[in-house]
């Protein structure tokens, strides 16, 4: 143990801490803006700084090892200033459009200039031009509001792999962008909003459809429904204020109802619905010589991350529509004409976790019903700023139910929110409808939790099913070598785009970390535990839905409306 | 070859080669005519002089008689193209192609001395002909330049017949890799790329740490607009940086160095290329050096232009082919260089002066300079001063020494208003500092830095905001941008200057220039940045009269600064 | 290969590969490879970028980072002749102003801008190391110019065609 002394308390701490980390063991808080623990640790933003004694320069607290003997002050007079004048610094060239900003009230750089009393900006010089890069239908980059922290760079080449982004120019000419200032949309970027996840300020965000939705639903002629994510649920509270890991259900079913949808239903309901279509391609693969290990399709991040990087491996991708795509198609189908409704005046919206669902509903072949299946995607975090903007108090509203039938789910269903829950889901059903047996103990513990990639071995019948389960691109990279190096000898592999989940997906309340990561997967499995129904292929309104409409899974209404295609993109195209 | 003796006996046949330089007559060679090939000699086209030289010997008949030898830097750039003739170790300046019949057919045939091409003190009626006797010359102390006069850079034999790779020979059969260490630390070598930190004690941390393998890295990214030395030392005398490197592999247990040499520097580059390349062919680099198992050589990396790139830890991070980003220390280089392993950085002048330390002794090198700086300096001498060129001094000798009698004064008769050192990095000493000797720390009590060497003389026409503004406008140009102190701070400062230098400045800009540098002097990532307000800290602490008149008086004194209205 | 529009050009395509070769995988390499690229094309265009990108296993994004870093890379072609005006302390003292002015009036460019017919490109640089000259500039990389004066520039220029 390292033995030091931060504002004169002792510290005790082991060996490679940081100051940074050993001060807040002690409650000494040190503001930070680059910062963020385990993905980017550079130092660059120097507002961390503190004063060690007998060091020729201030200190950053967020690289600085501590060392034995060691005396650190973080708030003395002399300390508080240079933060200050840094700061003062930064917001000089920085647009200062906060109010107007999507990131008002929830911006790091705003937090820090609040905290710090600043009241005046000294310096009136040049300012960061560089256009605005509105093209992609998940992201808006505004490279002005930038303060080169360099997260969304770090999270998007070491956690996603992606390398969408690089530091460009050097200086005060230095830009975060992809090479030759290319649109996101015309290149690799896969769409899951990661970077704006971390960004600490308004530089990159999500692409806000509010106003669509709200004219939908200002709209007589429309018949608005939504569906809801799996893992909305248990963010939705975050969005409006509630502690992480608040389950939201009701409430959100509630609140939805109060801005006016005609119908609430549940992503849920199809991710049931997946299990039975995907459950049933897998067997099928197994028992004819298909290929093999299948790797879920429900992730449209993970999907064009597989066109880009891995086009070679996409017969391995289930040909399964993701959850909301399935469920566009229903709604405009089988819910149109079971409720009687031209599908033509049927307004379909999605609250997702996620900012390449935004993306996913407009690729062409995602209209099988005739229409673009869904029709706009709002993000957890848009449908938060839509309650607030409605007044409601839907922290405490009466808990409602979801509509019938596209409403009706299972826990199976509700755990496609967290890294290893299709997999599980699937098992659970796989399992019964192999052998016939009831499963005794339907909690697969092995799929759980943040590890990059979880690997099991599950006994069906016969057969031991071989399994592997990532979240993070740059997990699923490992999984996918070794495929291509012909090394991976899995039946069913799971993969998320992001860290932890859909419930940590782009489209999350900020902040999203790994704590709270593991706190919207705790409530993830709480919720699973309370329902009365937790195995996909138990659903009644699924099984209902084969037996007036679909047939059977893998049958020729399924293959028209809940499979799907998919295409080679490659690199640098 | 594989053996010590082998060096010995090449050694012994060259060194009675090349007498007729030490002034010893030759029965069969009439001259040596040593001509420099310094980069501003060749500007000066010091090789049409060759050629000519070359004619005229063949017109005489007596090509295969004298030897036409193009040397190194010399150090008087403004004298050039300079040659040495020997034995009589005359020198000449300011030479033209026309001159060459008169040093061939009266020096070297007849033996009588071309007047009017001899160097003459300023203010003195008679030339001085002997190069030992010029003051410029007489006042230096050359260790790091040692062969400069003497040897043709593209010879190893030349090297070696001045004791070159000895050193080497005696690291890797007489002493064990602690005591050359040892003898590093003893003979209190400070780090000549500016920062002045002992050699010895970083050689020894590289050594202590764990990691293998562990690399050795010369810095040759000689960046500081107004330094040339490490240019000099690569393109006068290639090998002593390839010995002091390959010393420092036997003492820290490294196989693999690397030189970074900026991409403004061909000639260095071809010089050091084919000097790699013939110790490679004579067994000095490579497997097995001299017989003792020992091996070790050397790559080229080309920087691509970047001046932040010679702070240690950039450098580090261009030599793995990426951006020349800063990251922050610790780790130190010497636990984490390059590719994440135990790295040795040492600047070119540094590398230089280490044979000399192993050969002769600790003791003797440490004997010259001052307490707590040894050894000699070599400076970059410019701006408005008589003599601009290379010198190389003694630690210790005053400003006033090297600017008046070695730099031979202001030109023009104009008074001498302050000398910048250290580059972006450094500040600007004024005439009351004269005679502060020039040292690590006593420099560094001015607010100025030893920093490279880059010496620029100012005189009473140099406007010292103009200055200050012109240091920023580099700065703000080669920040590399990851922190914000120095990408927007060193703008924001820019900018003030810019006002105050157009006459637009206000009450209140002086002290808000000392408060941001103050602050990113203290917050800064890197040495670049946490240096970059120096040169406007010290014209403000020295001439701070200037920036009140720019901003109250709306006048430039010096009529430099372009005023507005 | 198959023909396509992006510039790129067969034989420069093939020479380039063999500059990669030695570094194929090795993103190392990255700075070395791009050094020599330039001196083979003359600038960094995409393709070229793309070409050492998938060779040296690296992303687009790496490569745009570094070329845009180093003040040597140019991304977009530059004339037959670059003349390089040291902006160094010695010269700068000394007249890099008049220089540059001289140069402009002559060539009718800024620094970073080509003649229209392609003969010079003009760019500043820091510090040449020919501070005894100054003020100084270098053509080509190779050719310094010393102890300028504006009445002498115009010759100098007549050299290089």
């Amino acid at each position: 143990m390292i033995n030091l002394t931060i504002d004169n308390q002792k510290v005790a701490v082991e060996a490679g801490t940081t100051i940074l980390e050993a001060a807040r063991k002690v409650g000494v808080k040190i503001p930070t803006l680059c910062y963020l623990k385990d993905l980017n640790v550079i130092g660059a933003c120097r507002i961390c700084m503190v004063e060690v004694q007998g060091a020729r320069t201030f200190i950053p607290s967020c690289v600085a090892p501590v060392a034995e003997g060691m005396v650190v002050r973080t708030n003395t007079p002399a300390v508080i200033a240079a933060r200050k004048l840094v700061l003062e610094l930064i917001l000089s060239d920085h647009p200062m459009e906060c109010l107007t900003c999507l990131r008002n009230q929830n911006c790091e750089l705003q937090d820090l200039a609040k905290e710090f009393g600043i009241t005046e900006v000294r310096f009136d010089g040049a300012k960061t031009e560089y256009p605005i890069d509105d093209s992609s239908p998940s992201i808006i980059r505004d490279p002005r509001k930038c303060v080169l922290c360099r997260r969304c760079m770090s999270v998007c080449t070491n956690v996603q792999t992606v390398q969408a982004l690089c530091a460009e120019n050097r200086g005060f000419d230095t830009l975060i962008a992809p090479a030759f200032n290319e649109k996101l949309a015309n290149m690799e970027c896969v769409n899951c909003g990661q970077c704006s996840l971390v960004c600490p300020t308004g530089a990159i965000v999500e692409r806000d459809d509010t106003a669509k939705v709200w004219a939908a639903l200002a709209d007589p002629k429309k018949h608005v429904v939504v569906q809801t994510a799996p893992a909305t649920r248990v963010q939705l509270g975050e969005a409006v204020g509630a502690e992480p890991g608040s389950i939201f259900t009701g409430q959100m079913v509630a609140g939805l109802r109060r801005l006016g949808f005609d119908k609430v239903f549940d992503t849920d309901f199809t991710a049931d619905l997946t299990i039975l279509e995907e459950g049933n391609e897998l067997l099928q693969r197994v028992t004819t010589g298909g290929t093999l290990p299948m790797i879920t399709s429900c992730s449209p991040g993970w999907i064009k991350f597989c066109e880009h990087f891995y086009p070679d491996l996409l017969a391995h991708l289930s040909t399964c529509k993701s959850p909301q795509q399935m469920f566009g198609a229903l709604a405009k189908t089988y819910y149109a004409k079971k409720a009687g409704i031209d599908p033509a005046d049927i307004y379909c919206v999605s609250i997702m976790p996620c900012t390449a669902k935004k993306y996913e509903c407009r690729r062409p072949e995602m209209n099988s019903s005739g229409y673009q299946d869904v029709d706009v995607v709002l993000t957890s975090r848009e449908l938060g700023r839509m309650f607030i903007q409605a007044g409601l108090d839907t922290t405490n509203l009466p808990e409602e139910e979801y509509d019938e039938p596209l409403g009706i789910s299972t826990g199976a269903g509700e755990i496609f929110g967290a890294s290893g829950g299709v997999m599980e889901a699937a098992l659970r059903t796989v399992y019964e409808v192999v052998t016939g047996q009831t499963l005794e103990n339907i909690d697969f513990e092995v799929c759980r939790g943040l590890t990059g990639v979880k690997e099991a071995t599950v006994q069906v019948g016969d057969l031991s099913v071989k399994v592997a389960i990532t979240n993070g691109l740059g997990n699923a990279r490992k999984v996918l070598d070794k495929i291509r190096a012909g090394e991976a000898d899995y039946h069913f592999i799971e993969v998320m785009c992001c860290p932890g989940g859909c419930i940590g997906g782009g489209g999350s309340p900020i902040p999203t970390n790994t704590e709270i990561r593991l706190k919207r997967i705790d409530a993830t499995y709480t919720e699973d535990e309370r329902m009365v129904l937790r195995k996909s292929h138990e659903n009644p309104a699924v099984t209902a839905l084969y037996e007036e409409f679909l047939e059977k899974p893998l049958g020729h209404k399924s293959h028209e409306l809940l499979h799907t295609h998919y295409t080679p993109r490659g690199v640098n195209k | 070859m594989k053996s010590l003796d082998e060096l010995a006996k090449i050694k012994e046949s060259r060194r009675a080669a090349l007498k007729i330089r030490e002034g010893v007559p030759s029965a069969t060679e009439k001259a040596h005519v040593m001509m420099c090939g310094g980069a501003g000699c060749i500007s000066s086209k010091c090789l049409e002089v060759v050629d000519a030289m070359k004619e005229a010997l063949s017109k005489n008949g007596i090509a295969e008689q004298v030897q036409i030898i193009l040397t190194g830097c010399m150090g008087p750039c403004d004298m050039g193209p300079v040659a040495i003739v020997y034995p009589d170790a005359t020198f000449y300046r300011r030479l033209k192609p026309k001159d060459a019949e008169a040093i061939v057919e009266e020096h070297i045939m007849k033996g009588n001395l071309v007047q009017r091409l001899l160097y003459r003190a300023p203010g003195a009626k008679e030339p001085t002909p002997k190069v030992t006797d010029i003051d410029l010359f007489a006042k230096q102390k050359k260790i790091v330049l040692r062969n400069n006069f003497y040897i043709d850079p593209t010879s190893i034999e030349d090297y070696i017949a001045n004791d070159g790779y000895a050193a080497l020979g005696k690291a890797l059969t007489q002493m064990q890799p602690a005591e050359i260490i040892e003898e590093v630390k003893k003979s209190g070598l400070r780090g000549r790329g500016g920062a002045g930190f002992s050699t010895g004690m970083k050689w020894g941390f590289t050594a202590a740490a764990s990691g293998s393998p562990k690399y050795v890295v010369c810095n040759g990214d000689e960046g500081d607009p107004g330094a040339f030395m490490d240019r000099s030392v690569l393109e006068g005398d290639p090998h002593s940086v390839i010995e002091g490197m390959a010393i420092c592999g036997r003492a820290i247990g490294a196989e693999q160095g690397y030189v970074y040499v900026r991409a403004e520097y061909p000639l260095a580059i071809e010089r050091l290329d084919y000097a790699i390349q013939k110790a490679r062919e004579n067994g000095l680099l490579g497997k097995d050096i001299l017989g003792t198992g020992f091996n070790f050589d050397i790559e080229i990396r080309i920087g691509a232009g970047a001046f932040v790139c010679g702070e240690e830890t950039a450098l580090l991070t261009s030599i793995e082919g990426k951006r020349g980003e800063p990251r922050p220390r610790p780790p130190f280089p010497a636990n984490a260089g390059v590719w994440g392993k135990p790295t040795v950085l040492n600047n070119v002048e540094t590398w230089a002066n280490i044979p000399e330390i192993i050969l002769k002794g600790a003791a003797a090198y440490a004997a010259i300079g001052t307490e707590k700086s040894k050894g000699t300096k070599v400076f970059a001498l410019a701006g408005r001063i008589n003599n601009t060129g290379i010198i190389e001094v003694p630690m210790g000798t005053t400003l006033r020494e090297i600017v008046f009698e070695i730099g031979g004064g202001i030109p023009r008769k104009k008074a001498f208003k302050a000398v910048q050192t250290g580059g972006p990095s450094g500040g600007c000493i004024p005439a009351d500092y004269l005679d502060t000797p020039v040292d690590y720390d006593s420099l560094g009590a001015l607010g100025a830095i030893m920093g490279s060497g880059g010496m620029i003389v100012l005189d009473e026409d140099s406007c010292m905001v103009d200055i200050a503004k012109f240091f920023l406008d580099f700065v703000v140009d080669e920040s590399c941008g990851k922190c914000s102190p120095c990408r927007i701070g060193t703008k924001r400062m820019y900018e003030i200057l810019d006002n105050i230098s157009k006459g637009k400045g206000k009450e209140g800009d002086i002290e808000l220039l000392v408060e941001l540098a103050t602050t990113i002097k203290a917050t800064a990532l890197c040495g670049l940045g946490q240096t970059a307000p120096n040169p406007v800290l010290s014209t403000i602490r020295y001439f701070r009269k200037e920036y009140e008149e720019h901003i109250r008086d709306k006048k430039c004194a010096c009529n430099v600064c372009e005023l507005e209205e | 290969m198959v023909a396509c529009n992006c510039g790129c050009d067969d034989e420069l395509t093939k020479q380039l590969d063999k500059i990669i070769d030695p570094y194929r995988g090795n993103p190392g390499g990255l700075i070395q490879v791009l050094t020599k690229a330039q001196n083979l094309v003359g600038y960094l265009p995409k393709w070229v970028q793309i070409q050492i990108a998938e060779g040296l296993g690296v992303s687009l994004q790496e490569v745009f980072g570094v070329i845009t870093f180093y003040a040597f890379f140019s991304l977009i072609p530059r004339g037959r002749h670059k003349i390089s005006v040291c902006a160094g302390t010695a010269c700068y003292v000394k007249g890099t102003k008049m220089v540059l002015k001289t140069l402009r009036e002559l060539l009718d460019i800024k620094p970073g801008q080509t003649t229209p017919d392609s003969r010079f490109t003009l760019e500043q640089v820091r510090c040449i190391g020919a501070c005894g000259l100054a003020p100084a500039m270098i053509i080509d990389g190779k050719d310094v110019h010393g102890r300028l004066e504006p009445e002498i520039i115009p010759g100098v220029l007549e050299q290089y065609a």
